[in-house]
């Protein structure tokens, strides 16, 4: 295994503890990401995790807890998107783009207040890129219980929101609350991203939230495997981005490793890529057996 | 205000703000705004690519967006969202593994996302401004099979208008403008301009081409207030563009409801 793994990995506190915070946060963002695919909110799933970074910031400023900033600007964004209006998809991508607009606005301002205060410098970098190796024992179990709660939440809300997701009208007629519904998810996603956006950063939650589910529903199972296969996928991602980039540091004389978040794209993209290409093949080879 | 070190940041800013409201109207009419969003971010990680290969960051800012435009563009016919994320994550880590394996100065990175228009270079101020030509007469050229395809698909491909090419030349023409204005005025500030005065102008007329010139002028204003607000108050223009971009779109919510509701 040498040759895989560089020697002295799970020795490392600060991986261990990444990994660990990391395998949590893929598990929620694929769970609550499945809704996020099939709904088509990409657009807003990434915005509420920079609207989230404003909120981050605007907590430095204040001097309150990061972790609370980041939930309570992500819940306060996504709140703004449902009050702009989403009944329609082309005015849903015009509401989140204006609250996502003003909020880097504000995150423009708190850096600047920021980085007036203090002599710090890597901050706007951290909280843009995050970095799993740097997650204390504490945040972890912070951020453990909060994805406990919401999955709980996503089980309660779970088949009414997958009616309404599939077939919104007919949700409509059996007598479901499509709009609450819809509010509902748009916060617990709100705060699932706000979550993974101060642990791992902006880009690798939208990573996380879209490509694992994205790639599990090309595979075409039953829901409840595919829910699975998208966990599965995050984690995985996750686990090989934290090893490749431990092992990073060697690749290069110059002894400069790999960010874990570029080592986690990668695979989620390349997760995504295998799955696309393997579906056209066997879509191609269907075709040819019918005809 | 207008103090000779100023007036760079004045001209550079006037002409790239007519040209995101000339943008954004198309934007807000097709509903591409995550594009808009993805492309000058992803911009960005191909200057840090330019740093570390030893070229020009230019050359970095072109190619990323030309390849992040034409691959959104490609994939427009199915889960255009689901690419245009996976295509702006992957560009943005690639900036963060170019950035660390460079280790460049953190200072130039959050200049390329916020920009720094009140430090515009009088060199840059030509380029800014062909560059611009160029793409508003590209839209100008598709002014009319665009609006016509945003009305009326079907009956635009039954016309023989072809979808692929004209979102892939739409795609194009957002990439260059948003490649060469990023250095100059940030990633951040540009698509703030992008959205809300677009999005404002769309609600105050229906009419196309007066919704155009409303958002190019709205843009400009907003620009204008900007600029000097932070001349006076000494805070990002970033922050006032983004916030008043906003604010100008939730304005004319509120006005033209409020007019409906008397009339």
């Amino acid at each position: 295994m040498h040759w895989l793994i560089e020697p002295g990995l799970w020795s490392n506190d600060a991986v261990r503890t990444g990994a660990g915070v990391g395998a949590v946060v893929a598990v929620v963002s694929a769970l609550v990401g499945m809704f996020t695919v099939m709904r088509a909110q990409s657009f807003a799933g990434h915005a509420l995790a920079d609207v989230a970074t404003a909120g981050g910031a605007g907590a430095g400023v204040l001097g309150v807890s990061p972790l609370a900033g980041f939930v309570v600007g992500s819940v306060l964004g996504a709140g703004a998107m449902e009050a702009i209006g989403v009944e329609r998809v082309r005015q849903r991508d015009v509401a989140t783009g204006v609250v996502l607009g003003g909020a880097t606005g504000l995150s423009a301002l708190f850096l600047y207040l920021i980085t007036l205060n203090s002599s710090s410098t890597g901050s706007t970098q951290l909280i843009l890129f995050g970095s799993l190796f740097s997650v204390s024992h504490a945040t972890f179990y912070v951020i453990t219980a909060a994805s406990a709660l919401v999955c709980l939440a996503l089980a309660w809300l779970g088949r009414p929101l997958l009616f309404v997701s599939l077939s919104p009208d007919a949700a409509g007629a059996r007598g479901v609350a499509v709009r609450r519904v819809a509010l509902g998810y748009t916060v617990l996603m709100a705060v699932t991203v706000g979550l993974s956006a101060i642990v791992i950063g902006s880009v690798l939650s939208t990573a996380l939230l879209i490509g694992p589910p994205a790639a599990a529903l090309r595979l075409g199972r039953s829901m409840s495997v595919t829910f699975a296969a998208a966990a599965a996928l995050g984690v995985a991602a996750v686990a090989g981005g934290v090893v490749a980039s431990y092992d990073s540091y060697s690749w290069w004389p110059s002894h400069r490793a790999l960010p874990v978040s570029f080592c986690v794209v990668a695979l989620v993209v390349l997760e995504l890529v295998v799955v696309n290409v393997a579906h056209r093949v066997s879509r191609r080879r269907d075709g040819r057996g019918r005809a | 205000m207008f103090a000779s070190f100023m007036t760079n940041a004045w001209i550079v800013g006037t002409v790239v703000a007519l040209l995101a409201g000339a943008t954004g109207f198309f934007v807000v009419m097709r509903g591409s705004s995550f594009a808009a969003h993805a492309i000058p971010n992803g911009a960005f990680a191909g200057a840090a690519g330019a740093t570390l290969v030893g070229v020009a960051p230019l050359v970095g800012l072109v190619t990323f967006a030309v390849v992040a435009g034409l691959g959104i563009g490609a994939s427009r016919r199915h889960r255009s969202d689901v690419a245009t994320a996976m295509a702006l994550v992957m560009m943005l880590a690639m900036g963060a593994a170019f950035l660390s394996l460079s280790a460049a100065y953190e200072p130039q990175v959050e200049a390329l996302l916020f920009g720094e228009i009140l430090g515009v270079s009088p060199s840059s101020i030509t380029p800014v401004i062909v560059i611009s030509l160029v793409c508003a007469l590209a839209l100008a050229t598709m002014y009319r099979p665009l609006v016509f395809n945003a009305a009326a698909p079907d009956l635009s491909a039954a016309r023989g208008l072809n979808p692929t090419v004209l979102e892939m030349g739409f795609m194009l023409t957002l990439a260059l403008g948003s490649a060469l204005t990023v250095p100059v005025v940030g990633a951040l500030l540009s698509f703030s301009l992008t959205v809300g005065p677009p999005a404002a102008a769309r609600l105050l007329t229906s009419r196309p081409l007066r919704a155009l010139v409303a958002s190019m002028a709205l843009s400009v204003v907003t620009l204008w207030a900007s600029i000097a607000a932070s001349f006076q108050t000494d805070l990002p223009v970033g922050f006032f563009v983004g916030v008043l971009s906003a604010l100008v779109y939730i304005v004319a919510r509120v006005s033209t409801r409020w007019r409906r509701h008397s009339a």
